[in-house]
């Protein structure tokens, strides 16, 4: 099959980019999304041109490297798919497409298709974790959890960090991921001692990343690779003021700690 | 080059705790005062570096990903093994132990098995308290399930994503310390070299993949935990970043590497099916809990699988084992289905294939519990090959999944160069020839969480911080010009062929010729290809761009180029290790049934080889391994 590919092209963050049209007319419809750039960065090598970067690793859907838009849609719009899980047998010959990387003031654009995402190791730095250092841990079974709520928090674990939500997002809000971590913590009992405080550091570290805030508009959860739910955000908005209104300085004098 | 193993006095399950009262202490307000570097985020690295964060050591950690999150440990699938017991079906540490002996057909040093079955327990507690969603049961306690190898459930699991739950365990622990500043995280920096001053590791030399400065950075002591270098076949279950430059480097630095024929071919992958192919996918290991494995009795069979009655089936793995049957161990299922694919018997439009048949459990299960159980890894399936594993049997053929070989290290995971530490699939040390199944995650862990905190502390207690060297020093100024040398050399080379065509052919040599099976002729073979693919490469190969700026193709071509060293020595070690031990099967050693015929005689011992110039052949060094607790038998999984 044959396809009309219009690439952004930008070769460092200060510089402008825009979009060049390449032809490729050797896909395989076994191929995977990634192989089909693959073969065009071979030709494109050959011809001692520079191939168009993405990024990518696993090629599983499990890493969270790749991601880019394809005719506007994270991943390619197609469920629970990242893009290096999607498969040429969803085009036809012919098929005209658009690629651009992730759209958003905290994930600015290194080259091509690849964009800096460290704002997310930042928010989970804020707080997305329990304080338990190696060595101090009680018996695994010691604490009995409901299945319910392991299923639960491991829906929300599933997260992995691609940033296709922020991306379909009008608001560049990076809610989803930051609920998918707080979640999946305060849903297991181990992550309730950190709980509100953990909603309040993470929250203001995705605001100070100056991500949008969220207006329910539901994107994100339309285009989430892993299938992460829209109402983990009202949790961690829950989370969040509660722990607002019943936040005080911590009164730990000298010499208790 | 010498090696002294340095395993503990005393009766085995006594080593690790006599090791670690006669291990030397840092006093807590000296800690700080020590820089550490650790290369590698996946289980072992991140594990290592948030616990040496957390006791107060001074860590920069390196990672080529953009975040540490992504190393490749996040791809495993089915499970981390531990001896808890909880199902009260006959486990122990001591059977844990000796499954992996045994799995590992007779090829690993017993006191280090030993310590992993024993902090197997903390490991699963560690997470636990870190907030792994491990499955459970209604009643609120941790779920098991079986794997490969072994007749007793002891493998803890988190749906089909157990890696990445535990990884993100792990990097959360890991980001504390960064927020803490104990731990500097270099995102996006890749180990070029390591630095050695007077015989100590001292730093590395990294190179930052969005800028392209080349940086140097010192230390007391240095981690790698870069894991495998399984990629050396270009078609792998890795990623593709997956490299094996850090162990390398260390290797041409004196780090002796050992075993490097002993690679591991997973059985369960979904095949091939074009020249374009660029990677391979793992279907768990766990699926062989519920999957049936068969072929068509007759050659050349092309009728669909639903209208092969079932008296023309081969359930091949249990008719040939039938006590382990479909969980018989990765090597064994591995070659099994080669035999029957050479024999004619294979599926699929390739003929390199086999089935995997959920048919039966569902019938007897019901549909749903397989979806609970396996629903990401069937989804997985049908999005690749567009096939419905619920109504149609999976086709899986073997892959390149894991090598056992890797840098050697001693008891307390230090390499043959003082100051180097080697963590996780980088290093050599607990699965012998053959890893079992839900093991690697569990070394992983197991020496970043609580091995490396205890022995660094001994190493760190006997030199001084610092002791003078910064990055002015003229060992850090020659790895500096020498890595600026190479990388201009790359790029001025400007030939005709890509990195990828090249790193396909040396993949192509390396399968055909050292891959599940191997002989002398074929690995001599081997030997004479690779020498001219190297040349071909530093003479035509075509690294686009520049130096000083994001370059993907410079990212890769320094990779290759490792690999093209490094694959000669995997042959070079097959062709010597005259025998057939787990995953390293020569075809003139193996019994009347077709299994594995080691020679316990001439072979019970780890080969280490040691680099003695670009123009001279690598010294082969032995260390014996002696086993005192398991008796040597021919494994038999009958």
């Amino acid at each position: 099959m044959k396809l009309i590919l219009h690439i952004w092209r930008q070769k460092n963050a200060a510089s402008a980019g825009k979009m060049v049209r390449y032809e490729l007319d050797k896909v395989n419809e076994h191929m995977s999304f990634l192989e089909m750039l693959d073969v065009l960065n071979e030709e494109l090598t050959v011809k001692g041109e520079d191939p168009v970067c993405f990024e990518h690793d696993c090629r599983e859907g499990i890493c969270g490297c790749c991601g880019f838009m394809i005719n506007g849609l994270p991943h390619g719009g197609f469920k629970n798919t990242t893009v290096c899980q999607l498969h040429m047998r969803h085009f036809k010959d012919g098929d005209e497409l658009w690629l651009e990387p992730w759209r958003a003031t905290a994930f600015p654009v290194l080259q091509d298709l690849l964009v800096d995402r460290s704002a997310f190791d930042r928010i989970i730095a804020a707080g997305g974790y329990i304080s338990v250092n190696t060595g101090s841990a009680p018996d695994g079974n010691a604490i009995p959890i409901e299945k319910k709520h392991a299923d639960m928090a491991m829906d929300a674990a599933a997260c992995i960090g691609c940033g296709a939500c922020v991306a379909a997002c009008p608001n560049a809000s990076a809610s989803l991921f930051t609920a998918a971590k707080i979640n999946h913590l305060a849903l297991l009992p181990q992550g309730e001692p950190e709980r509100r405080r953990r909603a309040l550091a993470m929250v203001a570290q995705m605001q100070h990343e100056i991500f949008g805030s969220c207006t329910n508009i539901g994107e994100c959860e339309a285009v989430c690779p892993k299938g992460i739910k829209l109402e983990t955000i009202a949790r961690m908005n829950r989370d969040y003021m509660s722990a607002a209104v019943t936040y005080r300085e911590e009164t730990t004098s000298a010499g208790a700690g | 080059m010498k090696l002294d193993a340095r395993i503990p006095e005393g009766p085995l399950e006594k080593k690790w705790d006599q090791a670690r009262f006669d291990m030397k202490l840092v006093n807590p307000a000296n800690k700080r005062k020590y820089n550490i570097i650790v290369v590698g985020t996946g289980l072992a690295g991140g594990a290592a570096a948030a616990s040496l964060g957390e006791l107060g050591y001074n860590c920069k950690v390196f990672c080529f990903q953009d975040t540490p999150r992504r190393a490749h440990s996040i791809a495993a699938q089915g499970g981390i093994n531990a001896a808890k017991n909880y199902q009260n079906d006959g486990d122990s540490v001591f059977r844990l132990f000796y499954d992996t002996v045994k799995g590992g057909d007779f090829r690993a040093r017993e006191a280090n098995v030993y310590r992993l079955a024993q902090v197997s327990v903390n490991i699963i507690d560690q997470c636990v308290a870190q907030g792994v969603p491990f499955a459970r049961e209604y009643g609120g306690v941790l779920a098991n399930r079986s794997f490969g190898g072994a007749q007793v459930s002891r493998t803890f699991y988190a749906r089909g994503q157990t890696g990445q739950q535990l990884l993100l365990g792990c990097y959360q622990a890991l980001e504390r310390q960064v927020q803490t500043g104990r731990v500097k995280m270099y995102s996006r920096h890749e180990m070029l070299d390591l630095v050695v001053v007077d015989g100590r590791a001292r730093g590395i030399i990294t190179r930052d993949l969005v800028t392209g400065a080349i940086e140097a950075h010192t230390a007391d002591a240095v981690v790698l935990a870069t894991g495998g270098y399984g990629n050396v076949f270009f078609l792998s279950t890795n990623a593709k970043g997956c490299n094996a430059t850090a162990i390398w480097r260390a290797y041409k630095k004196g780090a002796g590497f050992a075993n490097p024929c002993y690679t591991q071919i997973h059985p369960t992958c979904i095949p091939v099916s074009g020249d374009y192919q660029s990677k391979l996918t793992l279907m768990s290991e766990s699926l062989r809990n519920d999957g049936r494995i068969w072929v068509p009795k007759k050659k050349g069979d092309s009728r669909g699988p639903a209208e092969i009655p079932e008296d023309e089936r081969d359930y091949y793995l249990e008719r040939m084992y039938p006590s382990f049957g479909n969980l018989s161990p990765r090597d064994i299922a591995s070659r099994a289905a080669k035999r029957v694919c050479d024999e004619g018997r294979g599926v699929g439009h390739t003929g390199l294939g086999v089935y995997l048949d959920f048919a039966d459990s569902i019938r007897r299960l019901g549909r749903h519990t397989i979806e609970e159980r396996y629903g990401n890894l069937f989804e997985i399936y049908e999005r690749i090959t567009g096939e419905d594993p619920y109504s149609v049997p999976m086709r899986i053929f073997p892959a390149v999944h894991y090598t056992m070989g890797g840098l050697w290290v001693d008891y307390n995971l230090m390499s043959t160069i003082p100051g180097l530490f080697v963590l996780g699939e980088a290093n050599f040390s607990d699965h012998g020839a053959n890893r079992l199944g839900a093991s690697a995650l569990m070394q992983g862990l197991a020496d970043g969480y609580f091995v490396i905190p205890y022995t660094m502390g001994n190493y760190l207690a006997q030199v001084k911080a610092g002791d003078g060297v910064s990055t002015d020093h003229p060992e850090f100024q020659a790895a500096r010009k020498e890595i600026d040398e190479r990388t201009q050399r790359l790029l001025s080379i400007k030939g005709k062929r890509s990195v990828d065509s090249l790193h396909r052919e040396l993949g192509k040599v390396m399968w055909e010729d050292c891959g599940m099976g191997r002989n002398r002729k074929g690995l001599e073979a081997a030997l004479a290809k690779i020498p001219p693919l190297r040349e071909e490469f530093w003479k035509n190969v075509n690294v686009t761009g520049e130096s000083m700026e994001m370059n993907q193709a410079l990212e890769k071509a320094g990779r290759v180029a490792d690999f093209l060293e490094l694959g000669e020595l995997l042959c070079r070690d097959a062709l010597e290790r005259e025998e057939s031990c787990g995953g390293h099967f020569r075809e003139e050693y193996q019994t009347g049934e077709g299994e594995a015929l080691r020679d316990d005689e001439k072979f019970c011992h780890a080969a280490v080889w040691e680099h003695q110039g670009d123009d001279k052949p690598p010294v082969r060094h032995i260390e014996p391994l002696h086993f005192e607790y398991v008796h040597l038998a021919q494994r038999s999984y009958k």
